[in-house]
C-alpha cells in the first residue's frame, strides 16, 4: 500500500505542478490546491500507516494499549489543512481582485510593476554610468 | 555659490560648526602631549570587543599613527575652520560637518586601531563619509557619478583586503598588529605569503590610486575644496600608504614587495605628474600632483632601506604641510575670482596678498627649494634612491628626478603665476579671504618653513619614531638643511634647471599633452564606464533570463532547479532504498478504488476546459484523500479535511461564477516542457518517498507523546493534546495566520461590489 | 435562492449543526473533534444559513462581527497561554482544576479547554469572514 501511495502522491505532485505551470492564475490556484492535498498526504504516509487503530486512549487506561496511528503527523496534517484552506481563500480573493482590477486572469499580463517594455524604467536615478539627461543638473558642477 | 561670501547670518556655522573645530583642536593638543612619551617607545591599550573572534578595541599608539593623528587631527582643525567659513552658511552644513566628523573618527580609529578587523571597519568607515563628502552637492549628476565611482573603487579594494586580513590572521593565529608585525619572518617564507601580499595591495592601491587604479581621485574633486584639500590630499587617500607602511615589519623587504611598490609607485608618480601639466584647472593640477606625491611614498616604502623609509616618511608629512595649504588656498582664489583657470589667473598678489604668501610658502616647499622643509624632502629621496643596489637605484633616482622637475614646474603655475605680473580680468573682482580661511593655509606654509629651519625637531618627535615604526628596528634619524656638496645636492641643482625650463615651456607642453591625449585610445575613465555598463548589460541579461516577470517562468525555473539538484543528488549518491514489498496483494479493492479516485480527479483537473468540472475534480481528490485518512486511523484529520474540501468548494463556485471561463486547448498548447517538469517533480518524489518509506521510522516522540498523553495532559485523544497542549505555541501561530489571511481577503474584497465588474462594463 | 422548504428545514439543521459543533468542540480532548473541527462545523452550519437566506440575515443571526470573533479568538487563546505564566510555569503549559471531585467523577476545566475555545472562535470566525466577504462582495 504504502508504494502506491508514494506513487499516488507522485501522480498528485504532477499533475499540481503541470497546473501551477499554467499562464492562467485559475489553473495555477487549482494546482495550488491540489499540492496541498499531495503534501498532506506525504506528510501523513511519511509517519507511517497503522490500520484500524486511531490514536486514542481507552476509558480507564493510561496509555494506548497496543499499536495505534502516528499521532504526531495528524496533528501536523490536521493544522496544515486549516492553515491550507486559509492560504486558498487569500489567493482566490486576490485573483478576483486582480481580475476585477486589470481584467485578465493571464498572469503575463499583469505587468503594472514590472512593464515589459524596459526602456520605461529609469536606471538614471540610480545614479550610475551617463547621468540621466532628463534631470538637468542644478548647483555647481564642481567644487562649491 | 563662487560669486561672493554670503552674508553671515550663522556665526561660523553655528554649533555645528563650533564643534567641527573645537572636536579636532582638543584631539590635537591632547595628542600633542603624548609626544614625548611616544617619541620614547609605542605604547598597547586595549579591550575586548568580540573575545571569541579575537577582536578587540585595542588601540596602538607609535611613531607612525602619532605621525598620521596629528595630520588628521592638525590639518583637521584647520579645514574645519576653513569650511565653516567657506560653507557655514550653506543650507547642508550641518549635513557636512557630521560626514567630516564621521570621516575624522574612522580615519583616527584607523591610523590607531592594534586590530586588523578593527582596522577594516574604520576603513570601510572613512570610505563611505568620502562618498558622501564627494557626493556633498547631490544635485549635480558628475558629483553623484564621481562619489559612486569613489565608492566602488575603493569598496571593492576594500573587500579583497579583508580576504587578504583574514587570510593573515589565520596564518599568524592573531589579528592584533602588534604580535603580527613581530612574526614578520614567518610570514615572509609561508607559503601563502604572496596571496596575503596582493590582496593587501588590491586594498591600498585602490585606496592610495596607484596606477591603474588612480582616476577615482581626480574625478573626487568634485567634493567642495576643503574635502578635496582634507581627505583626497593629506589624509584619506594616504590610509592606503600607512596601511604598506603598518605592514612593512611584516610583509615588507621581499623582491616580490620590492618590485611591486618601486614599480606601480614609480610609473604612478611619473605618469601623474605628467597629467598634472595637461590640466588647466588648478584644483585638477593639484589632484594630479597628490597622486604624484602617492606614488613617490609607495615607492619608497618599496625600496625598503632605512633611509628610503625616513625619506617616505618626511616627504609624507612634507606633502600634507604643502598640500592642504595649496588646495585651501586655491579654495579662496576660487572664491574670490570665480574661476581656476590657470590660464585666466594672473596678477591676483595686490589683491590678495595674505593668499599670495601662503600660497608661495607652500609652493617653495612643494618645489623643494632651500630653506623650506620640502627641500630636505627631496634631498633624502636622492639620497635614498642612490643608496639602493642595482637597476633599483636608477629606477627610483630616475623616477623621483622626473617627479620633482615636474613638482617645480607645478609650483610655478600653481602658485606663481597667477599672482605675478598684471591683474587679468576674472568673473568677480578679486579681495582677500577671510581670517579663518587664511589662518590654515598660512600656518601650513608658516610651519613648512619653520621645519626647513629647524629640522631636528620634527626628526625627534616624527620622522624618527615613525621610521622605528615602518622599519621595525631602531636607528637614529637626523635630519639636517646642508649635508655639504654631495650627489643629491647636484641633483637637486640639475632638479630646479630642468624644473624651471619645464615651467617655462609649460603653455607649449600642455598643448602637446592635450593633442597627444585627444589620440590616445586608453582613457580609464572612459574604460570604467564601460565597465560599469557591461555590469549593468549582464545584470539586466540575467535578469531578464531569470526575473523576466512571468509568473510561469519563475515556477519553471523553481520546480526545475527542485528536480535537477534533488534529483541529481539523489542519482549520484545512489541514494535509493526500498524494502517495500513490491507486490499488490492484500491490498483491498475499496483501497485500489480510493487511489484510483485521487489519481483520477488530479488528471480531471488538468485535463478538463469546465471551470465547474475542475472545481469538482478537485472535490473528488480531496475526499479521496479523506478516505485515505479514515482509512489509516485519523478520525480528526479525515473530519478536518472533509469539511476543509466542503468550504473550498463553496469558495471556488462563488468566485467562479464572476471570472471567465478557462480558455480552450487545443494540442498545440499542450507543454511539453512544463510536462517534463511536472513529470520529473512527480517521479522525484516518489522515489523520495519510497526511500524514505524504507528507512526505520523513529518514533521516540510519538512514544513519549503517547505515554504523557493522559498522565500528564489528561487528554485521551492524542492529536487532539499535541495541538492544545504540547505543541500549544504552534497553533496559537496557525490560528493567528487563519485569522489574518481571513481578515486580508475581507481587506481586498470589501467593496468590490460597488466597483463596475468589467463583464458589465462592455 | 429562494426555496421555501430549504430556508424552513436550515433554520433546524443550521441550529443543530451549532450545537453539534460545539459537542465536537468541548469532547475534542478525549476524543475526535477539538477546535479546528468545531469551528469548522460552526462554520458550515452558518454558511447553510447564508445559502438559504441571505448574507445580511446570517449576520443579523451571528449579532457579532465574524472578523471581530477571529480576532477575539486569537486573543482567548493567547490569554489562556499567558494564564501558566502566573501559575509560574512556562507559557502554554495547561493548568487544571477538577470540580466536584469524587472518585472518577469530576468536572474538569483547564486553560488548555479555554484554548481550544479561541481555536474554535478564530476558525469559526475567520472562515465566516471569508465566506461573508465573498457572498456580499462577489
Amino acid at each position: 500500500m504504502e508504494l502506491l501511495l508514494a506513487i499516488t502522491i507522485g501522480v498528485l505532485v504532477s499533475t499540481s505542478v503541470y497546473l501551477m505551470l499554467d499562464r492562467n492564475v485559475l489553473r495555477f490556484l487549482f494546482g495550488l490546491v491540489l499540492l496541498s492535498n499531495a503534501v498532506n498526504l506525504l506528510i501523513f504516509t511519511g509517519g507511517r500507516l497503522t490500520a484500524g487503530a486511531p490514536p486514542l486512549i481507552d476509558a480507564g487506561e493510561y496509555a494506548p494499549t497496543g499499536v495505534v496511528a502516528n499521532a504526531l503527523p495528524q496533528a501536523l496534517v490536521l493544522t496544515a489543512i486549516v492553515i491550507g484552506f486559509g492560504l486558498l481563500a487569500f489567493t482566490l480573493a486576490l485573483v478576483y481582485r486582480t481580475y476585477m482590477t486589470l481584467g485578465t486572469v493571464n498572469s503575463d499580463e499583469m505587468r503594472v510593476a514590472e512593464p515589459a517594455d524596459e526602456s520605461k524604467l529609469d536606471t538614471g536615478r540610480l545614479g550610475m554610468g551617463k547621468a540621466n539627461p532628463a534631470k538637468p543638473a542644478t548647483g555647481q558642477e564642481a567644487g562649491i | 555659490m563662487a560669486d561672493d561670501y554670503p552674508k553671515v547670518d550663522r556665526v561660523m556655522g553655528g554649533a555645528a560648526g563650533w564643534i567641527s573645530i573645537a572636536f579636532p583642536s582638543i584631539l590635537f593638543l591632547y595628542f600633542l602631549g603624548l609626544l614625548p612619551q611616544i617619541a620614547l617607545g609605542p605604547q598597547v591599550h586595549g579591550i575586548d570587543w568580540v573575545p571569541s573572534l579575537g577582536i578587540n578595541l585595542s588601540v596602538l599608539l607609535d611613531g607612525l599613527s602619532m605621525t598620521f593623528v596629528l595630520l588628521i587631527t592638525g590639518i583637521g582643525a584647520a579645514v574645519t575652520l576653513y569650511s565653516a567659513r567657506y560653507l557655514g552658511q550653506h543650507p547642508d552644513y550641518p549635513r557636512f560637518v557630521s560626514y567630516l566628523l564621521m570621516f575624522m573618527v574612522g580615519m583616527l580609529g584607523l591610523v590607531l586601531a592594534d586590530n586588523l578587523i578593527m582596522l577594516f571597519v574604520f576603513w570601510e568607515i572613512t570610505t563611505i563619509a568620502s562618498y558622501l563628502l564627494i557626493g556633498f552637492n547631490a544635485d549635480s549628476a558628475k558629483s553623484r557619478r564621481s562619489a559612486l565611482q569613489a565608492l566602488l573603487v575603493t569598496g571593492t579594494g576594500g573587500l579583497i583586503l579583508l580576504g587578504g586580513m583574514i587570510v593573515l590572521g589565520n596564518v599568524a593565529g592573531t589579528f592584533q598588529l602588534s604580535e603580527i608585525l613581530t612574526q614578520g619572518d614567518m610570514l615572509r617564507a609561508h607559503p601563502w605569503y604572496l596571496a596575503i601580499l596582493l590582496l593587501f595591495l588590491a586594498g591600498t592601491f585602490t585606496k592610495s590610486a596607484q596606477v591603474p587604479f588612480h582616476f577615482w581621485l581626480p574625478n573626487a574633486m568634485a567634493a567642495p575644496t576643503p574635502v578635496s584639500a582634507y581627505l583626497h590630499s593629506a589624509t584619506m587617500v594616504k590610509a592606503g600608504i600607512f596601511l604598506m607602511a603598518r605592514m612593512n615589519p611584516a610583509l615588507g623587504g621581499t623582491d616580490a614587495w620590492f618590485w611591486i611598490l618601486t614599480l606601480f609607485g614609480g610609473v604612478t608618480a611619473v605618469f601623474a605628474s605628467v597629467m598634472a601639466m595637461r590640466q588647466t584647472d588648478i584644483k585638477q593640477v593639484l589632484a594630479y600632483t597628490t597622486l604624484m606625491a602617492l606614488g613617490t611614498l609607495t615607492m619608497f616604502l618599496g625600496a625598503g632601506t632605512h633611509y628610503a623609509i625616513m625619506a617616505a616618511m618626511l616627504f609624507l608629512v612634507v606633502h600634507s604641510l604643502y598640500k592642504a595649504a595649496l588646495f585651501l588656498m586655491i579654495g579662496i582664489v576660487d572664491h574670490a575670482t570665480g574661476t581656476r583657470e590657470a590660464g585666466v589667473l594672473g596678477g591676483l598678489s595686490k589683491a590678495m596678498p595674505l593668499t599670495g604668501l601662503a600660497a608661495a610658502l607652500a609652493a617653495i616647499s612643494m618645489a623643494g627649494i632651500p630653506p623650506m622643509v620640502g627641500f630636505i624632502g627631496k634631498e633624502f629621496m636622492y639620497k635614498a634612491g642612490l643608496g639602493l643596489e642595482g637597476f633599483g637605484a636608477f629606477w627610483v633616482t630616475i623616477m623621483a628626478f622626473a617627479a620633482s622637475v615636474m613638482m617645480f614646474a607645478v609650483g610655478g603655475i600653481v602658485a606663481l603665476k597667477p599672482f605675478r605680473g598684471d591683474l587679468r580680468p576674472t568673473p568677480t573682482e578679486p579681495h582677500e579671504g577671510p581670517w579663518p580661511m587664511l589662518a590654515g593655509p598660512l600656518v601650513l606654509g608658516a610651519l613648512s618653513l619653520i621645519f626647513g629651519l629647524v629640522p631636528g625637531v620634527l626628526g625627534y618627535y616624527l620622522v624618527g619614531p615613525a621610521t622605528h615604526a615602518v622599519f621595525g628596528e631602531v636607528r637614529e634619524v637626523h635630519l639636517y638643511l646642508w649635508g655639504g656638496v654631495n650627489m643629491a645636492l647636484i641633483l637637486s641643482l640639475l632638479t630646479f634647471l630642468a624644473g624651471w625650463l619645464v615651467y617655462r615651456r609649460h603653455e607649449a607642453i600642455r598643448t602637446r599633452l592635450a593633442a597627444f591625449e585627444a589620440r590616445n585610445p586608453v582613457d580609464f575613465d572612459a574604460g570604467w564606464d564601460r565597465l560599469l555598463e557591461g555590469f549593468k548589460a549582464f545584470a539586466a541579461w540575467q535578469t531578464r533570463l531569470i526575473q523576466n516577470g512571468s509568473l510561469q517562468r519563475y515556477m519553471a525555473v523553481t520546480f526545475g532547479t527542485f528536480v535537477v539538484l534533488v534529483g541529481g543528488t539523489y542519482l549520484i549518491k545512489g541514494a535509493f532504498r526500498s524494502g517495500l514489498s513490491l507486490t499488490t496483494e492484500g491490498i483491498h479493492p475499496v483501497q485500489w478504488a480510493v487511489l484510483g479516485l485521487i489519481a483520477a480527479g488530479a488528471m480531471l483537473t488538468v485535463w478538463t476546459h469546465s471551470r465547474m468540472t475542475a472545481v469538482a475534480a478537485m472535490g473528488v481528490t480531496g475526499i479521496g484523500v479523506a478516505l485515505i485518512f479514515i482509512m489509516f486511523s485519523a478520525p480528526d484529520v479525515a473530519i478536518t479535511q472533509l469539511l476543509v474540501e466542503v468550504l473550498v468548494v463553496v469558495l471556488v463556485s462563488v468566485v467562479m461564477l464572476r471570472l471567465p471561463y478557462l480558455p480552450r486547448r487545443s494540442k498545440a498548447t499542450f507543454r511539453a516542457g512544463h510536462a517534463m517538469i511536472a513529470g520529473g517533480m512527480g517521479l522525484v518524489t516518489t522515489f523520495l518517498m519510497i526511500s524514505v518509506l524504507a528507512t526505520d521510522f523513529d518514533r521516540r516522540l510519538t512514544t513519549f507523546f503517547e505515554a504523557a498523553s493522559y498522565p500528564e495532559a489528561y487528554g485521551r485523544n492524542i492529536v487532539n493534546v499535541i495541538l492544545v497542549d504540547f505543541r500549544a505555541l504552534d497553533t496559537f501561530g496557525e490560528v493567528t495566520v487563519v485569522a489574518i489571511a481571513a481578515i486580508a481577503a475581507f481587506a481586498l474584497l470589501r467593496g468590490m461590489s460597488t466597483r463596475r465588474k468589467p463583464e458589465e462594463e462592455s | 435562492m429562494q426555496s421555501l422548504i430549504l430556508t424552513t428545514t436550515t433554520r433546524l439543521l443550521a441550529a443543530l449543526l451549532l450545537m453539534f459543533s460545539i459537542y465536537a468542540l468541548l469532547r475534542g480532548h478525549n476524543l475526535p473533534g477539538g477546535g479546528f473541527i468545531g469551528g469548522l462545523i460552526g462554520a458550515t452550519a452558518f454558511i447553510l444559513y447564508t445559502i438559504a437566506t441571505s448574507v445580511d440575515e446570517a449576520r443579523a443571526a451571528l449579532r457579532i462581527d465574524p472578523s471581530n470573533l477571529a480576532i477575539l479568538g486569537v486573543g482567548v487563546a493567547a490569554l489562556a497561554g499567558l494564564g501558566a505564566g502566573f501559575a509560574g510555569d512556562p507559557f502554554f503549559t495547561g493548568q487544571w482544576l477538577f470540580l466536584f471531585q469524587d472518585g472518577d467523577s469530576y468536572i474538569p476545566l483547564s486553560t488548555v479547554l479555554v484554548f481550544d475555545i479561541g481555536v474554535y472562535m478564530a476558525v469559526f470566525g475567520g472562515i465566516l469572514t471569508l465566506v461573508f466577504a465573498m457572498e456580499q462582495e462577489i
